[in-house]
């Protein structure tokens, strides 16, 4: 069990997300860095949807009750044990009654913290992914304790350790392909429906002017601050379904791109959707941090999506045969 | 007006993002329109097309969310394959069935605290509070779509004099069972959000509970009829709901 002695800023349990219940209006949620998800699941063996502890910007202090693999990944965090930074991408072993401060986001803004077994938590419509609004699952609270599962294997290297945590096996990730910690590189950003419809200075302002992630932003989008952009013409367009990424512009001109907990439809005009590669990238910008969008076409948008698929199976694969030597019946 | 249009009708295709198709069956919130989504609907679910993850009907689209990798050719991106394919997949279906209808009344009461622009949206269309109310409430409603949260019913049947344009700034916090418009459309905020709409009243029941079954009050093809309500019998009937 882990239990929440500091619940930090948003901790939420996240898997993949929830499929299947858009038609009800019940949306994905699942993790502002899917990568991140993914990433973590498999430094610790687990399947790549299990759900985890995503932390946001300010991470939670938690006592481990008993002893667990655990590895985080996504931003950077300074994630201590007593006084010990907690090394990420890598799988570490937590003793029994150790506790983990999360710390705070040094660079980016979210994390996810895997453990061995994935978490038991109560799955609602068919995951277990905390969608805040709808009230499926809460933010943790100090006091809260989760269950987690019992893992299918123990990660051991055989080594005696006599300190309360240590990495195992002795690799670690390269984060740098999977972790972007500079806000300055560029979004890019493919046309949507009403990408004509703004006004001229606006379509020139949409890819030339930097804009900042507002303090109001959350899981649900981005609010970007920056130039007012306008419609050429008034437009109230009849509400259709949106994805995570559409870039919509509300009346007051500050356009929102949608993350993870977007709703399933909106009303707003579309002026553009952020491709999928880069998706992670702006999720990790913190509030007060430069956006500028570079175009991309969508057919090239999706070539890089299924390559950017691939090098991540890849990159499973490369990690679950890593941890295969160190395999242990639990 | 057909019943249920034939799903292979026309319709636009446009690619949302890398991982969702969007089709379009027209640009007017208009219930011929939106039972030919609903048909489409039906005949994707049942063509269970490979990769697909969820089917999201809308008023006038309607959004097929998949896995791009199923779609991998070596002569197109998949984005192109995968709308062939469902070209195809509508043109094959033949008359789908429509869902038997139900007929649900939503008490609510209008203005005041539980309907704050209900006056001064109805001195913009130079109408009396209640006069606006009254006609609110006349009306017979469909629900098109349920969508933006959960539970939240987009209707249809929204009286042309009250169309009213959504707020410039959106409110953060919207209370729950808002009963509220957006331009042609008027619907029920089922928890508390942040929303654009103007707020005309609210009703004390329960449009969404993932611990009920079903989770959501009402369903996609429904009718909707509202009874005004005093503030007394709101409170009366939340009372009982949390009883």
């Amino acid at each position: 069990m882990i239990e929440v002695l500091h619940a930090g800023l948003l901790t939420t349990v996240q898997d993949r997300g929830r499929d299947g219940h858009a038609a009800l209006g019940i949306g994905r949620a699942g993790p502002m860095d899917a990568i991140a998800l993914r990433l973590a699941n498999a430094l610790v063996g687990n399947a790549p949807d299990a759900a985890v502890l995503e932390i946001g910007l300010l991470g939670p202090r938690l006592r481990f009750t008993r002893t667990v693999t655990v590895a985080l990944a996504g931003a950077e965090f300074d994630a201590r044990v007593a006084s010990t930074p907690l090394p990420a991408w890598c799988p570490v072993r937590i003793e029994a009654g150790t506790v983990l401060d999360c710390g705070r986001a040094r660079r980016g803004a979210w994390a996810c913290l895997a453990v061995a077994g994935g978490l038991a938590t109560p799955r609602l419509l068919g995951s277990a992914a905390t969608d805040v609004n709808a009230r499926l699952g809460a933010p943790l609270r100090a006091g809260d304790v989760v269950r987690v599962a019992p893992a299918a294997f123990m990660l051991d290297d055989g080594c005696a350790g006599d300190g309360a945590f240590r990495a195992l096996g002795r690799f670690s990730l390269d984060p740098r392909p999977w972790f972007d910690p500079e806000p300055s590189r560029p979004i890019r950003l493919a046309r949507a429906r009403h990408a004509d419809a703004l006004d001229a200075a606006s379509r020139a302002a949409l890819y030339t002017q930097a804009f900042r992630v507002g303090v109001d932003s959350n899981r649900v989008g981005l609010r970007l601050d920056g130039p007012r952009l306008a419609l050429a013409a008034p437009l109230e367009p009849v509400s259709e379904p949106v994805a995570a990424g559409t870039l919509q512009l509300p009346p007051g001109g500050q356009p929102i791109a949608l993350m993870a907990e977007h709703p399933t439809t909106g009303g707003y005009p579309r002026i553009g959707q952020v491709a999928a590669i880069d998706l992670a990238r702006l999720a990790q910008r913190r509030p007060g941090d430069h956006v500028r969008f570079a175009p991309i076409d969508l057919d090239d948008a999706q070539t890089r999506y299924l390559e950017c698929e691939s090098r991540l199976a890849r990159l499973c694969a490369d990690i679950a045969a890593r941890l295969e030597p160190l395999r242990i019946a639990p | 007006m057909t019943a249920a249009g034939a799903p292979s009708s026309a319709f636009d295709v446009e690619p949302l993002g890398e991982t969702t198709l969007l089709l379009r069956f027209g640009e007017r919130i208009d219930a011929a329109t939106n039972a030919r989504v609903h048909a489409a609907a039906a005949a994707l679910r049942a063509a269970a097309l490979p990769g697909v993850t969820d089917i999201v009907p809308a008023y006038a689209s309607l959004a097929l969310h998949y896995a791009p990798a199923a779609w991998h050719r070596r002569d197109d991106v998949p984005w192109r394959s995968f709308a062939t394919a469902v070209r195809e997949a509508l043109a094959a279906a033949t008359h789908a069935s429509t869902r038997a209808a139900r007929t649900i009344e939503v008490p609510v009461c209008y203005g005041g605290a539980h309907g704050p622009d209900l006056e001064p949206l109805a001195a913009m269309l130079g109408m009396a509070g209640e006069a606006f109310a009254a006609r609110h409430a006349a009306g017979d409603y469909r629900v098109a779509m349920l969508g933006f949260a959960p539970g939240f019913p987009y209707l249809l049947g929204l009286d042309a004099s009250l169309h009213a344009p959504r707020r410039a700034q959106p409110r953060t916090r919207v209370p729950r069972g808002s009963v509220a418009i957006g331009g042609a459309q008027t619907g029920i905020y089922p928890s508390e959000l942040p929303g654009g709409w103007q707020l005309i009243g609210r009703t004390p029941l329960a449009l969404f509970d993932a611990r009920r079954e079903p989770a959501c009050l009402l369903a996609p093809g429904d009718t909707v009829r509202f009874r005004a309500i005093t503030a007394g019998e709101f409170d009366a009937i939340e009372r009982e709901a949390t009883r």
